[in-house]
C-alpha cells in the first residue's frame, strides 16, 4: 500500500529548486531579479506567503544575501538565487555567513562570463569562484543537479547540509539546468529528510555561541529565542567575541575548516556509470554529465571501455574517489563548460596515476554526446 | 557606582576601543538610556552594525547583536525583521557606511518604511582608516584624502531619509546629550523606519586636520554649530552653511512593511494554494 | 566579574559622584562641560571632584561620559 501522496509534475529546475526548497523548510527567500535565476525569485514570492514563509525583493544582490542571513538568524531556514554577476556581488556577504557560520543556500544558475557575459546561455564557469570567491581561507560546500528531478533533491540536501554544518551551501545549476523542463516525482512531505541546526541544550547563562560540540559544529541559538549573544565578521573567541589571540584565531580558522573537510564522507555524492571495467572515464557534473552519460552509452556500443564518474557534489572536491578511480584506469577526459576548471581539481587528485585532459567549451552551446565521443576516440589514436 | 547602564553592557569588553572623547561612547550611552526607558525585553532587541569604528557598538551591549558588513546592516536587520517582527531591531552605522557604501540599503529600507530604527553617528569622516573624507563631510572641510580642501557637496541625511519615504526623521548632538536621548527614545517607540543622525566627534581624525585639537574644542564647535529648528529660519543662506539645524523633523504615520506583508500573506493563503 | 574595579569615590550628604578609573581615559569632556565647575583634572587628567558642595547633580558629566566612568548619585 503506497499512502505516501506523489504528484509528478512536469517543472522547470528553477520550479524544482522551489518545490525543494519549500520542502526542505526554506520559509524565507530575498533576491533581485537575475537571468536565469529569475524564476525561483517568482515561484517563492507566489507560494511562500501561502505556507507562512516570507519573500522580499531586495535592492540589489548584496542586500538580498545579507537579508538571507539576518532571516536565518532570526530562526527562517532562507535561501538566495542569482546568476554569474551576482553571485560575484553576493561573494562579500557569503563569507560573512562563513564566518559567522549562518546556514542559509545561495543559488547560482550559472551562464557565461565574464562580466554580463552570455545571459541566457549556459555555463559552468563559476566552479572556482564557488570555492574561493570571497576572499579568506573557508571551506565550501557546492552542489551540481544535472537533472531537473537532482534540482529538487540537491536543493533539500543544499538546505540540509546548510543546517547540519552552520555554513552557508552553494546550488551550482547552470542556464540549461534551470531552465529546461523534465517529469519530476514531487516527494510526499513526511518522506523528505529535513535536517534542522541543532539548538542549544544548556541554559543562556552556559551558552558559549561558537563553542563546537564533538562534531566541530556549536549549536545556534536563533535571535529572540532568550540568547543574548555577539556575532561578527570579526574572527571570534568562542563567546563570539572579537579575538586577537594568535591561538584563538588559528584554531577557529582550522575549525571552521575542519568541519567541512572532516565531514567529506557525508557531504560527497556522486554516482557511478559503467566505471567497473572502465579503461577510460569521464569525470562530468551539470548538463554536461548529461551528454557524458549518453557518451558513454554510444561509446559501450563501439565497444569501448568507458565510465563517467558524475559529481553531484563539487566542494569539497571527491579528491579519494578520483584519486582510486585514476588508479584504476588509464585516461580520465573532464568536459566542461569552462576553460577547464574541475580539471584542475581532477590532476591535483589523480596525482600522476592516469593521464588527466580536459574538453572545453566556452561558446555559449552545450557540449554534446557525440564531440566527447570524437574526444574520446581522439585520444585513443595518440 | 551602579546605573542602568551596568544592566546592559558586557562588562568584559570594557573599556571600550575608542578613542578618548569619541562621540560613539556617549551615543551608547544614550541608546542604553532611551531602552531603559522603554523597558524593552532585552532578549527580544536585536542591534546590528556596519563596519567602523560605530560598528564597534554592538559588542558592548547585551542584546542580540551582531557587527556585519561594511554598509549592509540594514538589509541584514530586515532579515531579521522579517523573520521575526516581534523583534524591536535597532541599526547602528557610522557615517561613510550608512551614507557612502550603505547608501543604497539606506534609501530602500527608508522607501520600504521597515520598522527598523536607524542611528547614525555622524562624525564627518571615516574615522577608523584615518580620517578620509565621506559623503558627510562638509565642503571645505580638510580629509587625508581632501588634503586641499573637501570639493564634495555634503548629503543632507535628514532630507535624503524624509524623500525616500521614512516616519520619523530627527537630528541630534552629542553635546546636547539628554535631547539626544528623547529623540532616540521617540524613534525606537515608532512603527515604521526611523531614522535620527548624530552629530558627532571624531577628535583623532577629523578634529586635527579641521584646526580643533582637542575633544572640548570639538564638542564646543559642535555646540556652537547646532541650531534649533527655529533658530535656523531665521539665519541666512549664508549663515546656515556651517551649521547644523537639530530636532524633530518628520514624525507620520504609515503602515510598516512587516504589516503590509502579513496582509500579503492573509491575502495568499485566503486564494489558497494555487499549485 | 572582577570586583576591584579600581574605582573612586567622593561624597558629601547629598551626592555621590564615583569615578572608574580603568576606564576613564581622560578625554576632559565631564571637567569642561560640568556647568558648576565641580571636577577638575588629576595629574592622569582624569576628574576629581574639587567642589562637591557646588554640585546641582544635573548628571551632565555622566551623561556626556563615553566610557560610563563617572556617575552621580543622590539626585531625586
Amino acid at each position: 500500500m503506497n499512502k505516501l501522496k506523489r504528484n509528478v509534475e512536469l517543472l522547470q529546475g528553477n520550479e524544482a529548486c522551489v518545490k525543494g526548497a519549500i520542502l526542505s523548510g526554506v520559509r524565507f527567500f530575498a533576491g533581485y531579479p537575475i537571468t536565469p535565476s529569475s524564476e525561483i525569485a517568482e515561484g517563492m514570492a507566489r507560494l511562500l506567503p501561502q505556507i507562512g514563509g516570507k519573500f522580499v525583493q531586495m535592492e540589489d544582490e548584496i542586500a538580498s544575501i545579507a537579508a538571507v542571513i539576518g532571516a536565518s538568524i532570526a530562526g527562517f531556514k532562507s535561501l538566495t538565487a542569482t546568476s554569474g554577476p551576482g553571485f560575484s556581488l553576493k561573494q562579500e556577504n557569503l563569507g560573512f555567513a562563513i564566518i559567522s557560520e549562518i546556514p542559509c543556500v545561495i543559488v547560482n544558475a550559472q551562464r557565461g562570463g565574464p562580466s554580463t557575459g552570455l545571459p541566457t546561455k549556459p555555463s559552468q564557469g563559476d566552479m572556482m569562484q564557488a570555492r574561493w570567491g570571497t576572499h579568506g581561507d573557508h571551506s565550501i560546500i557546492a552542489l551540481a543537479p544535472s537533472t531537473v528531478n537532482e534540482v529538487l533533491t540537491l536543493t533539500i540536501k543544499a538546505v540540509n547540509f546548510s543546517e547540519k554544518y552552520r555554513t552557508p551551501v552553494i546550488l551550482l545549476l547552470d542556464e540549461v539546468i534551470a531552465h529546461m523542463r523534465e517529469k519530476v516525482e514531487i516527494p510526499a512531505p513526511e518522506e523528505v529528510e529535513v535536517i534542522n541546526r541543532k539548538k542549544p541544550t544548556v541554559p543562556p547563562e552556559e551558552y558559549f555561541p561558537f563553542k563546537p560540540d564533538q562534531n566541530g559544529i556549536p549549536p545556534m541559538a536563533n535571535f529572540g529565542e532568550g540568547y543574548r549573544y555577539h556575532i561578527t565578521g570579526l574572527i571570534h573567541n568562542q563567546k563570539g567575541l572579537p579575538t586577537s589571540n594568535p591561538q584563538e584565531i588559528d584554531s577557529f580558522i582550522r575549525r571552521i575548516n575542519n568541519k567541512i573537510q572532516e565531514n567529506v564522507k557525508d557531504i560527497i555524492i556522486y554516482e557511478k556509470y559503467f566505471l567497473d571495467d572502465a579503461k577510460i572515464a569521464l569525470i562530468a557534473c551539470g548538463s554536461v554529465a548529461r551528454a557524458a552519460e549518453r557518451t558513454v552509452k554510444l561509446a559501450r556500443e563501439e565497444g569501448l571501455k568507458v565510465g563517467l564518474l558524475k559529481l553531484l557534489t563539487i566542494w569539497p572536491f571527491p579528491s579519494e574517489e578520483v584519486n582510486r578511480l585514476a588508479q584504476q584506469v588509464d585516461l580520465i577526459i573532464v568536459p566542461e563548460m569552462n576553460l577547464g576548471q574541475m580539471v584542475l581539481e581532477v590532476e591535483r587528485a589523480s596525482r600522476g596515476n592516469c593521464e588527466v585532459v580536459s574538453y572545453s567549451r566556452v561558446d555559449g552551446e552545450l557540449i554534446n554526446p557525440i564531440e566527447i565521443l570524437g574526444k574520446i576516440q581522439e585520444e585513443i589514436k595518440k | 557606582m551602579k546605573t542602568v547602564i551596568n544592566n546592559y553592557i558586557r562588562e568584559e569588553m570594557f573599556p571600550n576601543i575608542w578613542c578618548p572623547g569619541c562621540g560613539n561612547g556617549i551615543v551608547l550611552g544614550a541608546i542604553i538610556r532611551a531602552i531603559d526607558d522603554l523597558k524593552w525585553d532585552k532578549n527580544k532587541i536585536a542591534m546590528i552594525s556596519g563596519i567602523g569604528c560605530s560598528s564597534r557598538i554592538t559588542g558592548y551591549v547585551d542584546f542580540c547583536t551582531m557587527n556585519t558588513t561594511h554598509g549592509r546592516a540594514l538589509p541584514f536587520a530586515t532579515g531579521i525583521k522579517m523573520a521575526n517582527p516581534n523583534m524591536k531591531v535597532v541599526v547602528v552605522m557610522g557615517d561613510g557606511d550608512c551614507s557612502a557604501i550603505g547608501g543604497n540599503h539606506f534609501i530602500h529600507a527608508a522607501r520600504r518604511n521597515i520598522d527598523l530604527t536607524a542611528i547614525i553617528i555622524n562624525n564627518m569622516i571615516y574615522g577608523m582608516t584615518g580620517g578620509q573624507y565621506s559623503p558627510l563631510t562638509p565642503t571645505k572641510k580638510f580629509g587625508t584624502t581632501a588634503p586641499y580642501g573637501n570639493i564634495d557637496q555634503s548629503f543632507d541625511l535628514v532630507k535624503l531619509a524624509k524623500a525616500a519615504g521614512a516616519s520619523y526623521v530627527a537630528r541630534g548632538t552629542v553635546y546636547h546629550v539628554r535631547q539626544l536621548t528623547s529623540l532616540i527614545k521617540k524613534a525606537l517607540n515608532k512603527k515604521g523606519f526611523s531614522v535620527v543622525e548624530i552629530i558627532s566627534d571624531c577628535p583623532i581624525s577629523y578634529g586635527k586636520m579641521n584646526k580643533m585639537r582637542t575633544v572640548v574644542d570639538m564638542l564646543k564647535w559642535i555646540k556652537d554649530m547646532s541650531v534649533s529648528k527655529k533658530a535656523w529660519e531665521d539665519l541666512s543662506p549664508e549663515e546656515k552653511k556651517e551649521k547644523f539645524v537639530i530636532g524633530e523633523f518628520l514624525d507620520i504615520d504609515r503602515p510598516d512593511y512587516t504589516e503590509l506583508y502579513s496582509k500579503v500573506m492573509e491575502e495568499a493563503q485566503k486564494m489558497g494554494v494555487s499549485r | 566579574m572582577k570586583e576591584n574595579k579600581l574605582i573612586e569615590i567622593y561624597q558629601n550628604d547629598s551626592v555621590k559622584i564615583s569615578v572608574r578609573k580603568e576606564w576613564c581615559k581622560a578625554c576632559g569632556i565631564c571637567i569642561e562641560f560640568c556647568p558648576k565647575d565641580v571636577l577638575a583634572a588629576d595629574e592622569q587628567g582624569k576628574p576629581i571632584p574639587i567642589n562637591i558642595n557646588e554640585c546641582i547633580k544635573c548628571s551632565l558629566c555622566e551623561l556626556r561620559c563615553p566610557d560610563f566612568a563617572i556617575t552621580v548619585e543622590g539626585g531625586e
